[in-house]
């Protein structure tokens, strides 16, 4: 008769169990970094250029220096004496921490002023007077790449252009012979428009410097405080182990908070130079205008096609604006992100792909906004192609996606960019989604209100995506591979202490990390702490983005647990006065095979590995891991979106949306499902308003939330969530997947296809996003494409 | 707390400053600040009530909403000496000391927040819709919070923690 414990009762996978994090926040008693307030802290803020390119010919801080409360002004000259002027970037280039030479976008930081309180300081930048000399500026790549521009990094020796890279992967040979075999070419230029996260909380940092212990502390918004930690040592040239980055509750990331921005290095060095804590808190324009920005990317490509609707092959050449600096936050190896991850989802035989990237005088770009690294790009730009492509050939996108997938029994499928997906059922995912949507009666539906009129659309978007970096022979950030990390303590009682090397930034961690201790060992969940984010404490991680917490942190904790699982089992064995061979393992106790009733908890054996071990045996109960994973986990999803366009206005609304998400194993299906519905908002967002631009002077239209629209709660859709098909990852050790990403990745496709299909025969085919009720309303009008690629004209 | 400004090290230079009362959840405070003073930066600052967060310092993202008599308010656009003589409630005045507010339970039974970031002021804008309209619909709560952003849920959630909200305010009245 077993003993063991019902599962989902202690908490453990599969229970929706409330999130313990709540319990602090629905109080105001969350602690992120502005409410941290230490003893003589003083405050800091930023002066911005307002011209997006220009030579810097004099600073005067006399005026600033003189306002009473300010204790210093920061220019880049003086961080220059500190070989701090300029900073390496994550991806091998280097930053301005403050401009000496000259600035190169709009909102770049110019000086900073630490005064006794942000009031103080924001006056005193305003008394400092910087002379500029303008520059002829670049805000696109066909700008950029003009053969009489501007040379943006003029800093950089043997830089005589705006290139940053070429890149390339697939097989050109092959592609280029499948275009050959062709009966038909279907082509699509497509622009994805610069796009902010912009979490609600914006950055922020305390750094305190004690001079007595020569020990830094920065409590900072971070979603990778061990990179930090890593990057400070080498750019500020401290001692790692006198370094200790705090990273405190965060107010939302999405990948904005991945990067070392140059407050958090100003506020660090304000700090060794004051011997005093100094706060840094962003204003929402700093934000916007001057932090990691996303996407901004440019894509021709092509897909050979053959006349019963198999592809045959795909070209793809992408060119991506990176900005001022090349600063994104991704994996060395691949210089666009994992862009080649495109038609992973689908069999085809033959892909080539050339990117390039350029500088621009824009804010440095390029950040995985909720995203594996441009997957977002990748799956929009692939699905835009798909549902064009089944309507050049005249096939119904659904059956086109069909002929297209790859089998349920293909998987490991090996795709011609070379990824290894695990595994995933694409056709079982659509199938789900057309039932609940209602395809053919919305096929109906939709030619009998063209009668009268109407326009109704439905776009669909099917995809799978690369999801937790990885595995440490191609994934590292600046040489680090990209594993994490999990280290777990067993108290005498049977209470736990569980720390990660990830970082929550509302993912619910403290409350999905304890419920797989508990799935391992038959701990409650609520008997186990998590912790996170202190680099002092937590074991030597790569954090959260990329949907990586799960796939490679989440396996570390699984594998930390069966570690004190293998030793709880010999104390089980000791307390049992059996051979360890004769034990057996049922959730929450060890028990004599054959004698069920003959057993010992998972509690006893912690008291026992305190009180009572084996002779020879160390004490205590408590290990680590660290997690290498095999390979990505690869999620699969399909989301079908309806709308109406109303043909007077260009406004459309959604009817209806299904999403079919397939991440495996779900550990708590409530922050699962929490997960995707914020996912499918910023898909939303990203298709109808999102965006942000910038005129031919460079100034970026977008710098608040005036101009850049984010979707309220009346304007955002109600959802439709599938969760019945599950694909456990073969190789993670509880099956589960990545998901945080998945519905922002391939959502905003299936709402611009809807918007298409209801265009159709107007003989438009592409109207970038965002679709903004003028542009589909000049598509309506003109039967012409609309494109989102010039800059916009500000008028006088 | 009657001083708002910490103690310097230096003499702070010569602004003026106004006294003003404001009663913050149920206690009156005497205050001096300056005018200039924003109501959030007094809150959070002066006061050392965290909970009201600054998101967007225009008034667009509704993080730092305070109740001002009752009325939802942006505490990051109102100076504190606009709240002279005037009742403030913030996120910390919602629950009693031994229960929650109807409004944070529905927050926590119905999964309404992820990052925390923007829900004391959703919940804020949320009591003050219960408090004119104890049966709301889907629409008068979506059209309630339409001034509150936020970026983790897509909403869905958060508007059916409003709606459970009411139901249990509503059947501790019938039960009253």
């Amino acid at each position: 008769m077993t003993k063991a414990l019902d599962e989902v009762k202690i908490g453990g996978i599969g229970a929706s169990r409330k999130r313990v994090e709540d319990s602090r926040f629905i109080r105001g008693k969350g602690r992120y970094t502005d409410d941290i307030v230490l003893p003589g802290m003083l405050h800091m803020e930023i002066l911005r250029s307002p011209m997006a390119h220009a030579r810097i010919k004099s600073i005067d801080t006399s005026k600033a220096w003189e306002i009473p409360g300010v204790h210093l002004v920061l220019t880049g000259e003086m961080a220059a004496t500190r070989n701090l002027a300029w900073m390496p970037t994550l991806s091998y280039d280097t930053q301005a921490v403050l401009a000496t030479d000259k600035v190169r976008f709009q909102g770049q930081e110019v000086a900073c002023v630490v005064a006794d309180d942000p009031y103080i300081a924001k006056d005193a930048c305003d008394a400092i007077d910087v002379e500029y000399e303008p520059l002829p500026v670049v805000v696109n790549p066909e700008q950029a790449l003009d053969e009489d521009a501007p040379v943006i990094r003029d800093d950089k020796a043997g830089q005589d252009g705006n290139v940053i890279y070429h890149w390339e992967v697939g097989d050109k040979t092959g592609t280029d012979r499948a275009f050959e075999r062709a009966d038909r070419i279907s082509k699509l230029r497509l622009h994805y428009p610069r796009s902010h996260p912009s979490p609600i909380e914006c950055c922020a940092s305390v750094a305190d410097y004690d001079r007595a212990t020569q020990k830094l502390t920065v409590y900072m918004t971070t979603q990778a405080p061990h990179i930090v930690r890593a990057a400070v040592a080498m750019i500020a040239e401290l001692p790692e182990h006198m370094i200790r980055i705090v990273s405190p509750d965060i107010g939302g990331g999405f990948g904005n908070k991945v990067p070392v921005y140059p407050g958090y290095v100003c506020s660090i060095l304000c700090s060794i130079l004051l011997e005093r804590p100094v706060k840094w808190i962003e204003d929402k324009s700093g934000n916007l205008i001057s932090t990691g920005f996303a996407r901004d990317m440019y894509l021709d490509s092509e897909l050979a096609l053959r006349e019963d609707g198999k592809i045959l092959g795909v070209r793809i050449h992408a060119d991506a604006d990176h900005g001022a600096f090349f600063a994104d936050a991704q994996p060395s190896k691949f210089k666009i992100g994992l862009l080649h991850s495109a038609f992973a989802c689908y069999d085809i035989p033959a892909a080539h792909l050339t990117a390039r990237g350029v500088y621009t005088n824009k804010a440095p770009g390029g950040v995985a906004y909720r995203c594996s690294f441009r997957v977002t790009e990748a799956m929009f730009f692939q699905e835009r192609m798909v549902h064009q492509a089944a309507k050049d050939l005249g096939i119904d996108p659904a059956e086109f996606r069909r002929r297209n997938f790859v089998r349920a029994d293909q998987f490991p499928y090996r795709t011609p960019f070379g990824f290894l997906v695990d595994s995933g059922q694409p056709e079982k995912c659509l199938d789900v989604g057309l039932k609940a949507i209602g395809y053919e009666d919305f096929l109906k539906q939709k030619e009998e209100a063209r009668k009268r009129g109407r326009l109704l659309g439905i776009g669909i978007s099917t995809m799978t995506e690369p999801l937790g970096a990885g595995n440490s022979r191609e994934y590292d950030i600046l040489g680090i591979k990209m594993f994490d990390s999990a280290e777990l303590r067993v108290h005498l009682t049977g209470k736990a202490l569980l720390r990660v090397g990830t970082k929550s930034q509302g993912q619910g961690h403290e409350t999905t990390w304890a419920q797989i201790v508990s799935h391992e060992l038959g701990i409650p969940a609520e008997d186990v702490t998590v912790e996170e984010g202190d680099t002092d404490t937590a074991p030597f991680g790569m954090g959260t983005y990329a949907s990586r917490s799960t796939p490679v942190g989440g396996a570390a904790i699984s594998m930390v647990s069966r570690k004190i699982r293998a030793k709880a089992r010999k104390l089980a064995a000791h307390l049992l006065e059996v051979s360890e061979e004769d034990i057996e393992w049922e959730l929450g106790r060890f028990y004599v095979r054959g004698v069920p009733d003959r057993g010992v908890t998972i509690q006893e054996c912690a008291m026992a590995a305190y009180s009572n071990m084996p002779d020879g045996m160390e004490p205590g109960l408590e290990n680590h891991a660290y997690y290498d994973p095999p390979n990505l986990t690869w999620p699969f999803a399909v989301y079908i979106v309806t709308v109406e366009v109303d043909p007077e206005s260009g406004v459309w609304d959604v009817l209806n949306l299904v999403a079919v998400d397939d991440c495996g194993v779900r550990i708590n299906p409530m922050i699962v499902e929490g997960q995707i519905m914020g996912g499918l908002t910023e898909a939303y967002a990203m298709s109808n308003m999102q965006f942000i631009t910038f005129d031919e002077e460079g100034n970026c239209v977008g710098s608040n939330y005036m101009d850049y629209l984010l979707p309220t709660a009346w304007e955002t859709p109600g959802f439709e969530l599938h969760s019945e098909v599950v694909t456990p990852s073969p190789h993670h050790p509880i099956g589960a997947k990545g998901i945080g990403e998945c519905a922002a990745v391939g959502g905003p496709a299936a709402f611009v296809n809807a918007v298409m299909d209801a265009l159709d025969g107007t003989g438009v085919r592409n109207i970038d996003m965002p679709l903004l009720p003028d542009r589909v309303w000049q598509a309506l009008q003109t039967g012409q494409d609309v494109s989102g690629v010039p800059p916009v004209r500000t008028d006088d | 707390m009657t001083i708002v400004h910490e103690v310097r090290d230096e003499p702070a230079h010569d602004v003026p400053e106004r006294r003003i009362t404001v009663t913050v959840n149920g206690t009156r405070k005497v205050i001096e600040c300056e005018p200039r003073l924003l109501l959030s930066h007094l809150l959070r600052q002066g006061l050392r009530l965290t909970g009201t967060h600054m998101g967007c310092d225009t008034t667009n993202c509704g993080a730092c909403t305070v109740l001002v008599d009752g009325t939802p308010v942006k505490s990051c656009t109102m100076l504190a000496v606009q709240a002279d003589g005037h009742e403030v409630t913030t996120v910390e005045g919602l629950a009693t000391a031994s229960e929650l507010h109807p409004v944070q339970e529905g927050f926590r039974e119905e999964h309404g927040l992820q990052c925390g970031f923007c829900t004391p002021g959703m919940m804020l804008a949320s009591k003050a819709l219960l408090d004119r309209n104890p049966d709301p619909s889907e629409e008068d709560v979506r059209w309630a919070l339409s001034g509150n952003l936020c970026r983790c849920t897509g909403y869905q959630n958060i508007v059916k923690s409003v709606l459970w909200a009411a139901a249990k305010l509503r059947s501790e009245r019938e039960d009253q």
